[in-house]
């Protein structure tokens, strides 16, 4: 049966709230559509950090998208002012809106004041990849950097966001850190604010 | 004992696209598996032909004195054949859960050629862990 009356009717298109929508997509199918991208984007570039580049750009237009749509929905249209704040919000809210759960570890750069790193045992994009030796240190995680740096950047946070495989001890599998290094004028900012 | 002597990937045109020998005894050098995979390949396309019943897939499975033979083929005509002890069972369902392993691992990953040898750590890793399961459960019977 299909109910109409049951749905307000409004009159004004911005009044509509914004639907949370399907909260789930198929992993194969996304799985499939990374893959093309990155095959996509290897017969444009002749090296890998180049690869790197490009699909941390492709990352970084979703990552400012979610961040409007995020402080939209969840934040009443408001946004994180202080560093902590948005390192949270990458780490919980966004995490859970793209990958369906928190990510693994926040922490702080033990040697730099200005980094922090988002670590994942298993990031998704990486569920299905695997890296071939010539292609060394390169790390699909890029599309995820670009898609935090987005976020940092658009919320006035400027920062170089790179992901890199780390070894775990007892595992066959390295985990991806998502190395955050905040622009200077953050930090002094942060230092003023207090 | 293994139960499971080798496994055997190969393309619709019948090249060896993966191998893998579990078995201690009777290791074969490439050259023997490459020419074993496309041996295997032309039979099967002779067998389609060849069979009395209308709409024949191909043989599934081929029963000697030493080993039995195991094929599955894919609607893409990629091919899966173990090698196994005779008489080893669950061969069937063993063949699919390979074949999805590789559908996840292998095709999906953005560096992998159509066609060619599947050179994928994590096909590798998760493969291995299946047929330790596998005979895990062989053993506990």
């Amino acid at each position: 049966m299909i109910s109409v009356g049951k749905i307000k009717q409004y009159t004004n298109v911005l009044e509509r709230p914004l639907s949370k929508g399907k909260q789930e997509v198929s992993l194969s199918a996304f799985a499939f559509l990374f893959s093309e991208l990155v095959q996509y984007n290897q017969t444009q570039v002749d090296n890998i950090t180049e690869l790197e580049r490009r699909l941390e750009d492709a990352g970084y237009a979703v990552g400012a998208r979610i961040l409007e749509l995020l402080c939209h929905r969840e934040k009443g249209n408001r946004r994180e002012t202080r560093l902590l704040g948005i390192l949270s919000f990458v780490h919980s809210t966004v995490w859970k809106v793209l990958f369906g759960k928190v990510a693994d570890s926040l922490e702080k750069g033990t040697e730099h004041e200005d980094e922090y790193m988002i670590s994942e045992k298993e990031l998704l994009v990486n569920r299905f990849i695997s890296i071939p030796k010539d292609m060394g240190a390169f790390n699909c995680g890029a599309f995820v950097a670009g898609i935090v740096r987005g976020v940092l950047e658009n919320a006035g946070f400027p920062a170089v966001v790179t992901a890199h495989f780390v070894p775990v001890e007892g595992q066959h599998r390295p985990r991806t850190t998502i190395l955050i290094k905040f622009a200077e004028e953050v930090l002094r900012r942060e230092a003023t604010l207090g | 004992m293994a139960a499971i002597y080798s496994l055997y990937i190969i393309n619709k045109s019948g090249g060896l696209i993966f191998c893998k020998d579990y078995g201690s005894a009777g290791k074969m050098d490439t050259n023997d598996s490459l020419r074993l995979a496309s041996l295997w390949h032309s039979m099967h396309a002779i067998s389609q032909q060849l069979s009395p019943v209308n709409g024949c897939a191909g043989i599934e499975l081929l029963q000697a004195d030493t080993f039995d033979l195991h094929c599955f083929q894919s609607l893409t005509g990629t091919k899966f054949f173990v090698v196994c002890e005779p008489g080893t069972l669950h061969m069937e369902s063993l063949l699919k859960y390979i074949y999805e392993l590789y559908t996840d691992y292998v095709l999906k990953n953005p560096f992998y050629e159509m066609e060619m040898p599947i050179r994928c750590e994590l096909f590798d890793i998760n493969l291995s862990q299946a047929v330790q399961k596998d005979r895990v459960a062989l053993l506990g019977r």
